[in-house]
């Protein structure tokens, strides 16, 4: 299974700031159990595609050569609950700059108008004393598969505005 | 800018709170980081990010929390720290208050000499430094 919670980047400001949203379906096996006869896409994920979405961000300040990961999640608030239907909006902005050691990232997520979630996060890049090295390894936290399915090669050509989700 | 000793406290404080989700009142002076804050690793970037950004200052690496800080044989002997390792220490954190640890100088302690008042003591300094 790919752990993938974001479908598409719309908006990215390299160094600044980065727009992805993902649609929320019954075709997605999860909702089935979250909750029993009442579908909602669990906060915990939707945390996660926060992180991947400002991981991306991150990333890309260091052309991907570092491995970036979620080492803190500060500060997460949910104000309304996401069903099937909706098409989330993950908004991050890079609080400062990315530097050697990692990033503070703040997060929003919208569904249409309304605001679903405030998020704060912190990202370390992992470095080479603490993670093992084996040859060939690549970087694990960008691989082949994550790249492509998110057009992240592209990412320079999406403008800095993202269209509003309606539009 | 000139701030006072009390509007750094508050400052400092106020980013500690946000960093580490503590009470106002848990962030006193004598306040250790770690073992009283409870800050983990990740936590001294954190905190580090939120203290440039109020002050408005650059706080290189391991300028405010080194890490590693002595490794060699020459500093450390059986998980204590030589007189040339204390020299080193003081040398390296000049805002930390030595006179406990120095009577039983367990490496493993080091960590609690980063207290709430060494942090407002350093940006002080480093406010100076700026103001030329």
């Amino acid at each position: 299974m790919r752990w993938i919670w974001i479908d598409r980047f719309t908006a990215f400001e390299p160094g600044r700031r980065a727009v992805a949203v993902k649609c929320v379906t019954l075709a997605e096996e999860h909702l089935h159990d979250h909750v029993p006869g009442y579908p909602v896409h669990p906060p915990t994920l939707m945390i996660e595609g926060m992180a991947q979405t400002a991981g991306v961000l991150v990333g890309d300040a260091f052309d991907f050569a570092e491995k970036v990961i979620l080492a803190k999640v500060t500060r997460a608030t949910f104000h309304g609950r996401v069903r099937p239907g909706d098409r989330i909006r993950f908004d991050a902005e890079v609080q400062g700059e990315v530097r050697r050691e990692g990033a503070a990232v703040t997060g929003r997520i919208t569904a249409d108008d309304r605001l679903v979630a405030e998020i704060e996060l912190m990202f370390a890049h992992l470095d080479a004393s603490r993670a093992p090295a084996e040859p060939g390894e690549g970087n694990f936290v960008f691989n082949e598969d994550f790249i492509r399915l998110l057009r992240m090669r592209s990412l320079r050509n999406l403008g800095a505005d993202a269209p509003s989700p309606d539009a | 800018m000139a701030l006072s000793r009390d509007a750094i406290m508050e400052k400092t404080r106020e980013a500690l709170v946000d960093a580490l989700g503590v009470d106002e009142d848990e962030v006193t002076p004598e306040a250790r980081i770690g073992s009283d804050l409870g800050a983990e690793s990740i936590d001294y970037l954190d905190i580090v990010f939120r203290l440039e950004k109020a002050f408005n200052i650059k706080i290189p690496r391991g300028d405010l929390f080194p890490d590693n800080i002595l490794q060699s044989e020459e500093f450390v002997q059986d998980g204590k720290l030589t007189e040339k390792g204390l020299e080193e220490l003081k040398t390296r954190l000049p805002f930390a208050d030595l006179s406990a640890f120095e009577t039983n100088p367990n490496v493993d302690d080091i960590a609690d000499l980063f207290t709430v008042d060494m942090i407002v003591r350093y940006i002080e300094s480093k406010l100076a430094e700026q103001a030329g």
